[in-house]
């Protein structure tokens, strides 16, 4: 099978997708670049390259560069998926949902429910989100928890390249508006991705490594440490059942719930600030629904409840990192009542 | 109304100091001392420098994500400026905002700012202060030809009309928002023209003309001083360096670039001028030249030898008090 990166299995389950339905859009800032220069058109194909190659094939009329006007390109996202489009909108970056959030979770979110089921709104709006690239305090913001939390967003987080292929095609036919989270970490990561095209269905969860003893629920790039951990423990007879959601709504729950019931011990991954976030969220549920099988407290990895500073060695103390999520798995493993 | 003598080689002095600066950052990006996002004001020097001679150290200034020009024609302190950029213990931040939050709150100088079109909506904010205190400070806020399109630039600008507050919206149009041109994202093509819509005057200007940018400034701050409410400036200029540093500028024309670096460089065009009306000598000039160099070098060379910041000050500065 073709080893593909990250950023080349999202561009082709775009263009593809374009190609079998020609209702497909994208649109946002630069997703071609050059238009009205002087230079070559298609000069960025998105600031992270991941739709170049797709305004040659597709033209200007579906692959559309707007000014700078978040609010304007979801807004027009949503207003073209009720009437007919299937847009995927581009947000350069996660942090920039500050300008344009009334588009997405006002209108797009809600437009099915208030308006009596007679309405849909099927777009997918991509973003990129991580830290560690010292992009700063608004360059560097993963937001999932914020689209999760409302009712008619779907939100995806593909933590490889494979399941980004697979993910994106889903997300372009779900008929709901979709928030397909890119981890800025990972466009150079690669793994085998079919050259077909194939879905992966929401709200179903992904083992990366199955074990008795302690469970780890990662999202995004955390998963993949959350492994690199899990691997490492492995040769000191620590075994961790390792689960990647990939979508956080819908929430693979049952996935969640039946690894702890068989482990005992949970430790949730992941790089958000700790307070309303994803981890408090599945804990939450599991606390919940799972109390009767936990035999430790449930821990939580997190990014620091601060914004995200400049400097690396404030930025590295900041996010979860390797050493954090093994210290987590020792204390929930040593715990005595 | 024009420099004269002394203001002239004040001007030239932040202009030179600011051209250094960006390439000094430049070279220390190359070689890996500077973490993060790096986007360079070199050749639009003559804007802030003309802006900021008129302003007083108590009025505001609101920035982009180019914001180091701004930033020194405010008076910032360099050896800080160079230590944030660099992520070091001294900064103007605290090592915690970088280049693209570089800001000297103490001289009137805001921040710069990551997100696009954030600056304007705040210049109004400060420009209320004033007239609520009844202080005669002026906001100014800087916003690129790409910002100028944002909402929430609109927003600001009709709200500073409504509200009769002294806040100048000055547009730096480089003609080009990232990859894509002015004259393609800026629907009316010219911003100036837009400010009428809004009920506000505006100026046009070579942004290149220190001299011209001084006056038209003057112009603008006299006019808000006086209670005259909002006004808008388009200076026009362009970017000698990419984006941000890195960027391949494929979207640019074969040796345009190059072009412009000749025709339009702030620098050059103020030493012939200057020259020319008699306000300086070549000597004069290049002894400016010369004691910038060293100064660009001395801050570079202490921000390198300065250690990070502590990590136990990672929850520093939260809140206002311990939380
Ligand atoms: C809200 C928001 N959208 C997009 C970006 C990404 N971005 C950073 S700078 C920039 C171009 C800005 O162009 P302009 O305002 O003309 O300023 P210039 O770069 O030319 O100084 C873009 C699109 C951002 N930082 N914030
Ligand atoms: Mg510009």
């Amino acid at each position: 099978m073709p080893i593909k990166t990250y950023r080349q299995a999202i561009n082709e389950a775009m263009a593809q997708e374009m190609r079998r339905d020609s209702t497909v859009i994208v649109i946002g800032e630069d997703v071609a670049g050059g238009a009205g220069c002087d230079g070559d058109r298609d000069a960025y194909g998105g600031v992270m390259g991941v739709t170049k190659g797709l305004f040659p094939e597709f033209g200007e009329s579906r692959v559309i560069d707007t000014p700078i006007t978040e609010s304007a390109i979801m807004g027009a996202a949503a207003g073209a998926a009720q009437t007919g489009l299937r847009p995927i909108a581009e947000l350069m970056f996660m942090d920039f949902l500050g300008v344009c959030f009334d588009q997405i979770y006002n209108q797009a979110a809600k437009f099915r429910y208030m308006f009596g089921g007679k309405a849909q709104c099927p777009m997918v709006v991509r973003t990129m989100a991580g830290a560690g690239l010292r992009g700063g305090a608004q360059h560097s913001q993963n937001l999932t928890q914020m689209v999760t939390m409302v009712p008619g967003l779907k939100v995806v987080c593909p933590t490889n390249a494979y399941d980004a292929k697979g993910l994106l095609i889903s997300a372009i036919r779900d008929n709901d508006c979709v928030i397909f989270v890119e981890d800025k970490f990972l466009y150079e990561t690669s793994c085998e991705v079919p050259d077909e095209m194939y879905t992966i269905p929401f709200g179903e969860a992904n083992f990366l490594r199955e074990g008795t003893d302690v469970t780890i629920v990662g999202i995004s790039n955390t998963v993949n440490k959350a492994v690199a951990v899990a691997d490492r423990l492995a040769a000191e007879g620590i075994s961790c059942d390792v689960i990647d959601p990939r979508t956080t709504s819908p929430l693979d729950e049952e996935a969640i719930i039946e690894s702890v019931e068989t482990t005992g011990r949970l430790v949730i991954v992941d790089e958000m600030t700790p307070r309303c976030g994803i981890a408090a969220d599945i804990s939450s549920i599991v606390a919940e629904k799972a109390f009767g099988a936990l035999r430790a407290p449930i821990r939580k990895v997190t990014a620091a409840h601060s914004p995200i500073p400049f400097a690396p060695a404030l930025e590295d103390a900041w996010m979860p990192q390797e050493s954090d999520i093994e210290a987590a798995v020792r204390y929930v493993l040593g715990y005595k009542r | 109304m024009s420099l004269d003598k002394e203001q002239f080689l004040q001007a030239y002095r932040t202009m030179r100091t600011i051209r250094d600066f960006e390439y000094r950052v430049s070279d220390e990006f190359g070689k890996g001392n500077i973490p993060g996002f790096l986007h360079l004001y070199a050749g639009q020097e003559a804007i802030a420098t003309g802006m900021c001679m008129n302003l007083d150290d108590d009025d505001y200034i609101v920035s982009t994500h180019r914001g180091h020009g701004h930033c020194i024609a405010k008076g910032g302190d360099v050896g800080d400026m160079m230590k944030e950029i660099m992520a070091k213990q001294g900064g103007s931040c605290a090592g915690k905002g970088g280049s693209m939050h570089i800001a000297a709150v103490e001289k009137g100088m805001l921040g710069a700012n990551a997100i696009v079109g954030g600056g304007p909506p705040l210049i109004v904010g400060a420009a209320l202060s004033a007239k609520t205190l009844g202080t005669d400070r002026v906001g100014v806020s800087f916003t690129g030809d790409g910002g100028s399109n944002q909402g929430t630039t609109f927003e600001a600008m009709n709200l500073a009309v409504v509200l009769k507050l002294p806040a100048i919206f000055l547009f730096e149009n480089n003609g080009y928002g990232e990859g894509t041109a002015a004259g393609y994202a800026v629907g009316s093509k010219d911003i100036a023209s837009r400010a009428a819509a809004f009920g506000m005057p505006a100026l046009k200007v070579d942004g290149a003309d220190i001299f011209a940018v001084y006056e038209t400034c003057k112009k603008a701050v006299k006019h808000c001083r006086s209670g005259k409410g909002p006004i808008a400036i388009e200076a026009s200029i362009t970017r000698f360096r990419g984006h941000f540093e890195g960027d391949a500028q494929a979207y640019r024309g074969k040796d345009e670039v190059k072009r412009l670096m000749k025709e339009m460089d702030c620098l050059v065009i103020a030493s012939a001028n200057a020259i020319k009306k008699k306000l300086a000598t070549k000597a004069q000039l290049s002894k400016i030249d010369q004691e910038v160099a060293a100064y660009i070098d001395e801050s570079a060379r202490a921000a390198l030898a300065a250690p990070g910041p502590d990590v136990s000050e990672l929850l520093t500065d939260v809140y206002s008090s311990p939380y």
